[in-house]
C-alpha cells in the first residue's frame, strides 16, 4: 500500500511536479533534470530524495549513473484514489440533480394552483 | 452538447493552494443557491459515498452565519464540518471557511461558490483556497477519506 500523504505532499511543490512531468516522458540522469531550474544538484537531489520516499520515482544503478524513472504503480494509485474522491463528489451532485427536479415539480405544482412564488 | 456532457464536474488543482471544481446543472441560480442554503434540501445531497447520512444539518444562511454538518454512516463512523459565512451574495455567490473535525479540526478552507446562468440552466463553480501546498495535499490524500467535501486534482497534466 502506497504512502498516499506523502505522495501528495510530494506533489504539492512545483519542482517536484515537473521533474515528475519530465519523467512520464522517460527516464532521466540528475543532470538532465536539474537542467531546466535554476537550482543546484544538491537542491535537485533532495527533491528526487522527497519522490523516492514516496514512492513515485526509483533509480537504477547505470555506471557511475543513477538514472531516475517514474514508479508507474505509485502514480496509479494516486489516480485511482482520485478518482474515488471524484466519485464522491459526483454522487453528491448527481443527488442534487434530483433535488432540483423535485424542486421544480413542486414549483410548477403550485403555479397550478394559483400560487405564485 | 449533450445532457451528459454538459453536467460533467470538472476538478483540477489551481497553484499550490487551491482546489476547483466546476458542474453544470439543469435549473436555476436561484434553485441551486437555495439547494446550497436550505438544510433541508442540504441534508438531501451533500451526503458522499453510498451508505452516508446527515442526521444534523445546521445552517444560518446569513454573514456571520454559523453552520455545523453531521454525518454518519450507520457502522459507527462518524464526523462533523463546522463553518462560518463570510459572503452571500443571494442567487450568485457564498463565501465561507470550514474545517473538518477528525476528531481534531484541519485547517481552514476558504470556500468560495459561484452560480452563475449558463443557458436555461447554472453554472457552479466552487473554488478552494487552503492555507499552503501542504494542507492541499493531506486534504487530498487524507481528510477527504472522510468521504465528502470536495476533493480532487486532476495534477496539473500530469496523471
Amino acid at each position: 500500500m502506497y504512502n498516499l500523504d506523502a505522495a501528495f505532499s510530494a506533489l504539492a511543490d512545483p519542482t517536484r511536479r515537473a521533474i515528475l512531468a519530465r519523467l512520464a516522458k522517460g527516464e532521466a540522469t540528475v543532470n538532465e533534470l536539474a537542467e531546466p531550474f535554476e537550482m543546484t544538484q544538491p537542491a535537485i537531489s533532495q527533491h528526487l530524495k522527497v519522490l523516492e520516499d514516496a514512492g513515485l520515482i526509483v533509480r537504477r544503478v547505470d555506471g557511475t549513473k543513477r538514472p531516475r524513472r517514474l514508479v508507474k504503480a505509485g502514480i496509479e494509485a494516486m489516480d485511482q484514489w482520485l478518482a474515488m474522491l471524484r466519485k464522491a463528489l459526483e454522487n453528491n451532485y448527481d443527488r442534487l440533480d434530483q433535488v432540483l427536479a423535485t424542486m421544480e415539480q413542486h414549483k410548477m405544482g403550485k403555479h397550478k394552483k394559483g400560487e405564485t412564488r | 452538447m449533450s445532457n451528459l456532457t454538459m453536467n460533467k464536474l470538472t476538478l483540477k488543482t489551481e497553484g499550490d493552494t487551491h482546489i476547483v471544481v466546476t458542474r453544470h446543472f439543469a435549473a436555476s441560480p436561484e434553485a441551486v443557491y437555495r439547494a446550497h442554503t436550505d438544510p433541508k434540501l442540504i441534508q438531501q445531497w451533500l451526503l458522499g459515498p453510498e451508505g452516508w447520512t446527515m442526521p444534523v444539518c445546521i445552517n444560518e444562511a446569513k454573514p456571520g452565519g454559523k453552520f455545523r454538518y453531521e454525518w454518519v454512516n450507520g457502522k459507527g463512523s462518524k464526523f462533523h464540518i463546522t463553518g462560518e459565512f463570510l459572503e452571500l451574495e443571494p442567487h450568485r455567490r457564498i463565501v465561507h471557511v470550514e474545517r473538518m473535525h477528525l476528531p481534531d479540526p484541519t485547517p481552514d478552507n476558504h470556500v468560495e461558490t459561484r452560480f452563475h446562468a449558463d443557458g436555461t440552466g447554472t453554472l457552479m463553480t466552487m473554488r478552494m483556497t487552503l492555507p499552503d501546498a501542504k494542507t492541499r495535499a493531506t486534504m487530498l490524500s487524507t481528510g477527504m477519506e472522510r468521504g465528502m467535501e470536495a476533493s480532487y486534482v486532476r495534477l496539473e497534466g500530469m496523471l
